[in-house]
């Protein structure tokens, strides 16, 4: 039986995984190699062994076997195969499977580098991997076992268990429930995995830190060998994050990407502090400060990372994620606050050898400008934590349960916001040790002056809310300084190696990523920030019920009604959609087709815009009622979203600028290798 | 000497800013705060939370809902579910909680006003999540509308195989 096999592996691997960590702290007490090489190798052996067992899970769920709980629950018949599959990560019992699945294969990838000069670390990171993977691995055991068969009992009830209780008989459901049609969705097929791909990697560099706490090897070396790790889970959550901002759009029909909503918010903490990581690093790498700070930062966003998981998968917080309920709670709360204790703990008692080797002295330079960003996104962070925790807080203090809601948010952050794009501006101009006003005003004033441009066109063209044009005038600045900077770059070096231009600039960006790819970076964050104001500003809509060859008028546009058909479709649902033809300023530009879809098996109906998508704005058409049987009148909203696709194709360059800071750079890397000493200032890298 | 005044710079700062960002948080918290009440407790409370922001939690009644397209006007009833979540896994979980809510003749209800597009998730027992004032009329005047519908195994059992 597939069941018991994967229920097996999922066994075996967490008695692999308390062996491992046995061994592991065995090997290091008793200083014999090789039980750490035994450790090393059992935690080699997990990621097959969890891939027998997601293997088995994603054959049930193809096949339909529902009498597997998990299966009825996620799938129906009428879904199609990529979706049976996908569906692994749909439901909470699959999702921790998943979890343990993709935290398998790192600790495994990272078992496999050449740890020659990193020996000491090795045994703590199997431990510090194996417990993490051995908490997941216990949920799924005790709590949430995605094995697990229904069961009809003598007195005619029905429950999921592992194994048949006595007298029980097996019950297979003729259907599934099927997937959450609001699941349905190209970016929700690939919004949890990169969440999860980016929390899973953010306890690699986790580990390490862990690790020269314990071993006391508190230089920058566990930075340099995990900074990659650091990129790449940074990559993957802001990946999940604007797939999921895409899917909002898409899907929940409300015309906007972002509601603030406890769950949203609880994948973007562990994103803030990470942000704050990726950038303090860097002062450690150059300076040797901050090294407390960095220790603080990794151990915080390991905990949001648990924490994240947690929020996504228990029924605590009410919210539009709350598709799954457990009570994996008490576990969660009981392991973050453990974790964190434990570090938090190793962190006080290395305080010492953690001191800086350098002293901040100026308020302008680039190291004090880093640590004001670190303090935005912090800041940001804690708006954001106890805006999340306000209610439990609120009932434990007063009896009375008080939430706060998007305006909390909105007004809180949006001056933090501010800051951190002015950062973003000032602080590539800034240099090391120490800046004045008068270098910095000396740097700056070309793109300063290139800058005013934006909003003074911007209030020619009739905007006079000064909110969007600060805004406007602060995009422009980080564009400017990002783009002269490229240009100085590129010219220096096309001068200095007497190459063209566009070359130089190749080359340039190609030895410095990290630095470059950063700025590509700043540019998509300028990007979307137009997008953001675009629409948070500048939307507006209008609903009504108009007759078939009636209009609707919004702004410039103008949207005519002219049919509307009901009809089954393969897949087991009904769909009503109508057909709009959409005017711009009285010329036709085209057809929507907005429609709602009822799922017959999950009884549930799904609406799905109809969108006219241009660089200037968005025309986002919602049906959202018609008379049944003429089908003669019909009910629309209609959305005008300025500037919205911005917020996409800045995310789309952010992604590239992350990728570029994060590919493998092998010259560095040897070079990184060579300056490995305390407070080590190297020629390469930024 | 230098050094000491440098640091004293550098905490004076780091001061300032704490104290903004506390700022916006205790300013933020207070200017959109809502009471997250039952249904139950709400209409004990009567007219004290009256005019208040509040989020209420109720199951909805399937036969209650009611739409005016023309109006974009939903109005249906919600009675009153247990806040608490321990008390809900208690009671059986979230599906038998609402359930009984919606069967049980004597639970109070309240009317709900919701001027807007009727949501896909809006069906008999569901659970809606509101924000919104109590009018004087003690109708409940949502402003966002969130609504929860948990899965069931028990719907199963009426499609079993004859295996």
């Amino acid at each position: 039986m597939l069941v018991n096999l994967g229920y097996g592996a999922v066994f075996i691997t967490a008695l692999l995984c308390l062996y491992s960590i046995g061994a592991a702290v065995y090997g290091v007490q008793r200083k014999q190699a090789v039980w750490v090489d035994s450790a090393r190798n059992a935690m080699l052996l997990i990621f097959p062994l969890l891939s027998l067992a997601a293997l088995s899970l994603v054959i049930q769920l193809v096949t339909s076997h529902f009498e597997v709980a998990f299966v009825a629950e996620v799938t129906s018949r009428a879904m199609p195969t990529y979706l049976k599959a996908t569906a692994w990560w749909g439901g909470q019992a699959g999702s921790l499977l998943f979890w343990a699945w993709l935290m398998s294969a790192f600790t495994s990838a990272v078992t496999l580098r050449k740890w020659e000069r990193d020996r000491e670390f090795l045994p703590w990171v199997i431990v510090v991997g194996m417990v993490t993977l051995g908490f997941f691995l216990f949920l799924i055991l005790a709590f949430e076992n995605p094995f697990a068969r229904l069961w009809a009992l003598p007195s005619g009830r029905v429950e999921a268990h592992m194994f048949a209780p006595q007298g029980a008989t097996l019950f297979i459901p003729r259907d599934g429930n099927g997937l959450n049609p609001l699941l349905r969705h190209p970016g929700m097929i690939i919004h949890p995995p990169m969440l999860y791909l980016g929390f899973v990697a953010f306890v690699i560099p986790y580990a390490f830190a862990i690790a020269a706490l314990i071993t006391g090897r508190t230089d920058d070396r566990w930075i340099r060998l995990t900074r990659r790790w650091a990129l790449w889970a940074w990559l993957f959550l802001s990946l999940g994050l604007i797939l999921g901002a895409r899917w909002a759009y898409d899907v929940l029909g409300w015309g906007g990407y972002w509601g603030w909503d406890p769950v949203e918010i609880s994948a973007f903490m562990p994103w803030l502090s990470g942000t704050a990581f990726v950038h303090s690093v860097m002062i450690q790498e150059k300076r040797g400060m901050l090294k407390h700070w960095n220790m603080i930062l990794i151990i915080t966003t390991y905990a949001l990372v648990i924490f994240g998981t947690f929020l996504t998968r228990s029924g605590v917080l009410s919210s539009v994620h709350a598709f799954a309920q457990s009570e994996i709670g008490p576990a969660f709360f009981l392991f973050i606050g453990l974790t964190f204790l434990a570090s938090m703990s190793l962190l006080f008692w290395r305080w010492n050898s953690l001191k800086a080797n350098n002293q901040m002295t100026s308020f302008l330079s680039r190291e004090a400008l880093f640590m004001l960003n670190n303090v935005v996104f912090m800041g940001i962070l804690v708006i954001c934590f106890w805006g999340v925790i306000f209610p439990l807080i609120s009932e434990l203090v007063t009896g009375q349960k008080v939430t706060v809601g998007p305006p909390f948010y909105e007004r809180a952050t949006a001056p933090l916001f501010v800051v951190m794009l002015l950062l973003m501006g000032i602080a590539p101009l800034s240099a090391w040790r120490h800046s004045t006003a008068k270098t910095l005003g000396r740097a700056m004033w070309k793109p300063f002056v290139v800058s005013l441009l934006a909003p003074i066109l911007a209030f020619a063209g009739g905007i006079r809310l000064w909110a969007a044009l600060l805004t406007f005038w602060l995009a422009a600045f980080v564009a400017a300084v990002t783009l002269y900077e490229f240009w100085r770059g590129a010219q220096a070096r096309s001068r200095r190696h007497a190459e063209p231009l566009p070359v130089a600039l190749w080359k340039l960006a190609g030895r410095n990523r990290r630095r470059y790819g950063g700025y590509l970076i700043h540019l998509g964050v300028v990007l979307m920030s137009i997008g953001i104001i675009g629409i948070e500003v500048f939307q507006t809509e209008t609903q009504r019920t108009i007759p078939q060859g009636g209009e609707i008028t919004l702004g410039a546009y103008t949207m005519k009604y002219d049919s509307l058909a009901i009809f089954d479709t393969a897949d087991n649902r009904n769909a009503a959609r109508a057909v709009v033809s959409v005017y711009k300023n009285g010329e036709y530009v085209g057809e929507l087709h907005p429609r709602r879809d009822f799922f017959y098996d999950s009884q549930q109906s799904m609406t799905i815009p109809g969108v006219r998508s241009t660089w200037e704005d968005d025309f986002y058409v919602l049906l959202v009622d018609w008379l049944p049987v003429t089908a003669e009148g019909a009910t629309f909203k209609v959305f005008h979203n300025p500037l919205v696709n911005w917020v996409w194709f800045g995310g789309l360059v952010f992604i590239l600028g992350t990728l570029v800071a994060a590919w493998p750079e092998r010259e560095t890397e040897s070079a990184a290798v060579t300056a490995w000493q305390p407070g080590g200032v190297h020629a390469t890298g930024d | 000497m230098e050094n000491k005044a440098n640091r004293a710079k550098f905490i004076i700062g780091g001061v300032l800013i704490v104290a903004a960002i506390v700022y916006l948080i205790v300013s933020s918290t207070r200017a959109s705060a809502q009471y997250f009440l039952t249904i139950d407790e709400m209409l004990q409370r009567g007219s004290e939370v009256v005019g208040r922001d509040l989020r209420i939690s109720g199951a909805v009644i399937g036969d209650t809902i009611q739409y005016d397209p023309q109006a974009l006007t939903l109005t249906f009833e919600v009675a009153s579910v247990p806040g608490d979540n321990a008390e809900v896994e208690a009671q059986g979980g979230l599906a038998a909680v609402l359930h009984q809510a919606v069967i049980d003749p004597n639970r109070p209800r309240v009317k709900v006003v919701y001027n807007d597009v009727k949501p896909d998730l809006l069906r008999d027992e569901a659970q809606a999540i509101m924000t919104g004032k109590l009018g004087e009329d003690g109708i409940f005047y949502a402003e966002e509308l969130l609504l929860k519908c948990p899965t069931k195994y028990e719907e199963a059992v009426p499609q079993q195989t004859n295996q």
